[in-house]
């Protein structure tokens, strides 16, 4: 009886479990060593290791590196609107690098404000931050911290990058289209949308390569988490930050076809005479369109919202991630509420879905689908209640070390606490009436994702440059940049608030000069826009810093943060290419194992033997590890 | 909270306005207290749990379950305002006044960018409006074959309205989305061709001076081209007196009739019309 149950394996008979375990051992043993054969045998030449290159980091740093430029270029967009709308009606000798046509004289006209506005927008969601959270955080360290030598389809992943940088210098080109790149703002609502110049249809084409980017990346994203995990990484030792990713990337790949069905209906609209949008009887400046009739606008407004919702927790999530993995580490103390926190993210991505029309209450919504989008909008703020209520709480019985990255990890959370707050108003449709399309909307979602999103993403960039570096950034210069973008970014976005109580209508040229309602509360204005070119001055450090710490920065060891997470414990700085790991490790514990009570050290890396071994830590392990190659 | 957000607010001169305005107030302490509440916490921890005061981090970190509590009575002030509050306000704003209230009709037709509108004179009835038949004389596309239209005043970005009187608006638009605002009714709703929406309020403050400071304004909400920023229109509060001699006043200057919105009208007899890659940027016309 006992040898039925029995499978053989070479000349061995075991039990089945055995025996799997033995078949998965040896194709991880050959597997391994396929991966020394090709390292130590094929050196890939100069195109393949750094342009075309599949490795994960490779990709992770180019799609970093493009997104910081969009960055500033999205953000140079904005500091050109804030000139006009501070001093409305004033010509500025910068305004002329738009050119005559948009600003002649060093006057900015209505039509490239919209341009200005409408491509701010869209390359600061779409270029700048979803590629830097995703495709440059999410590449370079999920891989790193499930302990995969690399993601599952590392060509899909190449394809990702160069879809997104086709998607992002269409959009740039699109600057060039006879009439000025798009301005029907980054919503594009029909029949605006499409009635406007050529641009728009520069912007749909550019819109579609970048929506299959981020499909093609939510695969890799999902498939590499699901399948790559290293033995005993189990999903409940996942770091909050793979967990933030792997939702993440299923909001991308169930969001986001929607808006590329819509994008392409829109492209139909304009280009072959089709009608989804339009519908009958439109006059536009006194002439019939012909071929509009039996569309709907609203159609647009709800595929896009479909996507546009969830794409908000797209940009959050993964900046929740980067909190936490840094306030983890500097508070030196396990993640309070892991599990909660792991389990509000699955539920906030579920809810995700099922809140798009609270953009749209003012569409003619009856009392039944309002109340229903209000509750949902409701429910899901509690998810987000529990995250940020877990990441202050971890603060309690920590010790906590105030570092650059941690500054900006912690300068997140009252930030992010005030978009979510003033999210409230907006959300109970009621109080959303008078507030709508106002400058309180603009202040609610900046709050989210500027000094929210973009302080976790700089928070990011301070904690893992010495990763990917071996260098670490200047601390004198961070913590420069930490105060100036704190002070400067609550100037330019607090008095939207107080805008958006005077009721002044958001989009608006002159910033609301012609409306006696907008009177009271213009001089803000000024105040924000002499806000958002210091701002600019706060990043000057950081530009400094990033570039001279390549060069110069003070060298570090593998883990100079003393972190657990196999990015940095098990890996050196930068990790080797093409496989990450010398041996792929084996996880043995949570993610976060700090000051264990009776340990010696106060960190245990999640693959650290435990007992007779030495807890010097991964960082020693790895260094032996080097050394015994080396020998 | 209220008088405190007032400050910052246009004036309330609505029948629903204050309403609104609670609930704003409302969650505007809820935010407060929640924001000042953990900034406390925050920096009190930040300050108490620094590496040099407390060199060794507890692993097992706070036991409490005060979180558990904050978010739980955050889910039931949230249930309160929804149910209490904003269910029943919008449940009122979207139910059209009854018959018996002898609201004050008028159509707004929104388009690029200018606010048209339209009474429907003594006999209560709108003319019919045909799309065929807009032109830069005719801009809603009045018939002028229809009796009911004969009496109709149609005016551009002037808004009259009875202090005390429930308003039916039917808004619409001729071509993109607009947003018709007026911040001092705490009244908004966008304009979206295709679709006639009816919205109501009641006015039961009078209007300034027009010329003063605090004159009052319709405001275009909802980006609709280059023009967007200017697509503003006057609004006047007045008694029943002056509302009807302002009407008597308007009358001679009309020429036809109106009725539902153009988009209703059948698309049949094909106007002057052009392919769509043919028309004009964006914004280049109104009236």
């Amino acid at each position: 009886m006992a040898e039925k149950r029995q499978v053989r394996v070479g000349r061995e008979w075991l039990a089945p479990r055995d025996a799997e375990k033995a078949l998965r051992e040896a194709i991880r043993v050959q597997k391994e060593q396929e991966r020394h054969h090709q390292l130590e045998h094929h050196p890939l030449g100069f195109w393949r290791t750094y342009v075309f290159s599949t490795d994960h980091k490779w990709i992770g740093l180019q799609y970093g590196f493009t997104a910081l430029c969009f960055l500033l270029f999205g953000f140079s967009l904005m500091l050109l609107m804030r000139l006009q709308l501070g001093w409305p009606g004033h010509a500025f000798s910068i305004m002329k690098v738009l050119g005559e046509t948009r600003a002649p004289g060093g006057n900015l006209l209505p039509e490239a404000y919209n341009q200005l506005g409408a491509m701010h927008g869209t390359i600061m969601v779409f270029l700048a931050i979803v590629p830097l959270a995703v495709g440059a955080f999410g590449n370079y360290l999920v891989p790193l911290q499930i302990g995969a030598p690399d993601m599952a389809f590392p060509k899909l992943n190449m394809a990702s990058y160069w879809c997104y940088l086709s998607g992002g210098l269409v959009m740039l080109a699109s600057f060039a289209a006879p009439g000025g790149t798009a301005q029907s703002g980054w919503t594009s609502y029909p029949p605006l949308s499409v009635i406007a110049s050529q641009g728009q249809t520069w912007w749909l084409f550019g819109m579609i390569l970048l929506i299959t980017s981020s499909l093609l990346g939510s695969v890799n994203f999902i498939v590499t988490i699901i399948q790559l995990r290293t033995k005993g990484m189990t999903f409940m030792r996942l770091p909050f930050f793979v967990w933030a990713q792997f939702v993440t990337s299923f909001l991308l790949l169930l969001a986001f076809p929607p808006l590329e069905a819509a994008g392409v209906l829109q492209l139909m609209d304009r280009l072959a005479g089709t009608s989804f949008f339009l519908p009958s009887g439109l006059v536009v400046s006194g002439t019939r369109l012909m071929n509009a009739g039996g569309g709907n606008p609203l159609l647009w407004q709800h595929l896009f919202w479909f996507l546009a919702h969830p794409e908000v927790y797209v940009l959050i999530l993964p900046a929740m991630g980067i909190v936490a993995e840094v306030i983890a580490n500097n508070t030196r103390k396990p993640l309070w509420g892991y599990k909660s926190m792991v389990f509000a993210t699955v539920f906030l991505g579920f809810m995700s879905f099922v809140v798009w029309a609270h953009h749209m209450f003012l569409t003619g919504m009856g009392t039944a689908i309002s109340a229903f989008f209000q509750t949902t909008t409701m429910i899901i703020s509690i998810p987000s209640v529990i995250i940020l209520s877990s990441l202050f709480l971890s603060l309690w019985g920590g010790s906590i070390r105030f570092n650059t990255p941690m500054l900006f990890a912690l300068a997140f959370l009252p930030m992010f606490g005030i978009g979510g707050l003033t999210g409230l108003p907006l959300g109970l449709a009621a109080a959303d009436i008078h507030l709508h399309d106002t400058y309180y909307v603009i202040g609610h979602f900046h709050y989210v994702v500027a000094p929210g999103t973009i302080f976790a993403m700089f928070a990011g960039i301070y904690y893992w440059f010495p990763k990917i570096t071996g260098r670490k950034m200047s601390e004198r210069l961070g913590k420069l940049h930490f105060w100036m973008s704190l002070i400067f970014i609550n100037g330019v976005f607090f008095p939207m608030f107080i805008q958006g109580l005077a009721g002044v209508s958001r989009r608006l040229y002159d910033g609301g000069a012609q409306y006696a309602h907008a009177q009271p509360v213009l001089k803000t204005n000024v105040f924000m826009s002499v806000s958002a070119w210091l701002l600019l001055i706060g990043q000057v450090p950081f530009i400094i810093n990033f570039f001279k710490s390549i060069k110069w920065g003070e060298l570090v060891d593998s883990n100079p943060w003393q972190a657990t997470t196999l990015d940095w414990a098990a890996t050196t700085s930068p990790p080797l290419a093409h496989g990450n790991f010398e041996h792929l490790p084996v996880v043995r514990r949570g993610p976060y194992e700090y000051s264990v009570p009776g340990s010696e050290t106060d960190f245990i890396p999640q693959h650290a033997v435990t007992g007779e071994e030495p807890q010097g830590g991964g960082g020693m392990l790895v260094q032996s590890a080097v050394a015994q190659k080396e020998a | 909270m209220e008088s405190f957000l007032a400050q910052y607010m246009p004036v309330d001169a609505s029948e629903h306005g204050p309403h609104l305005d609670f609930l704003s107030a409302l969650v505007h302490w809820l935010m407060l207290i929640l924001f000042i509440g953990w900034g406390a916490y925050f920096i009190y921890a930040l300050f108490r749990f620094r590496s040099s005061r407390n060199p060794r981090a507890n692993y097992h970190g706070t036991t409490s379950h005060f979180s558990t509590y904050t978010e739980a009575g955050v889910a039931v002030i949230e249930v309160v305002l929804l149910l209490g509050f904003s269910i029943p306000a919008w449940s009122k704003w979207v139910t059209p006044p009854s018959s018996g209230a002898h609201p004050l009709e008028v159509r707004v037709v929104a388009e690029q960018f200018a606010w048209n509108i339209h009474y429907p004179g003594p006999d209560g009835v709108f003319g019919k409006a045909k799309v065929e038949l807009i032109s830069t004389s005719n801009p809603l596309g009045l018939d002028p074959t229809d009796p009911y239209g004969k009496d109709d005043v149609i005016t551009l970005n002037q808004l009259h309205l009875e202090v005390n009187r429930p308003v039916l608006v039917h808004l619409s638009s001729k071509d993109v989305i607009h947003d018709f605002s007026l911040p001092v009714m705490r009244v908004k709703q966008d304009a979206i061709p295709g679709i006639d929406f009816p919205i109501h309020f009641t006015p039961v403050k009078l209007s300034p001076d027009p010329k003063s400071a605090a004159r009052w304004e319709i405001a275009c909400a909802q980006l609709c081209g280059l023009g967007h920023y200017r697509m503003r229109g006057q609004l006047f509060v007045e008694t029943k007196e002056q509302l009807d001699a302002w009407l008597k006043s308007m009358a001679p200057q009309v020429e036809a009739a109106a009725a539902p919105a153009p988009a209703t009208a059948p698309v049949t007899a094909p106007p002057p019309t052009v392919p769509l890659s043919s028309m004009p940027k964006t914004g280049t016309g109104g009236l």
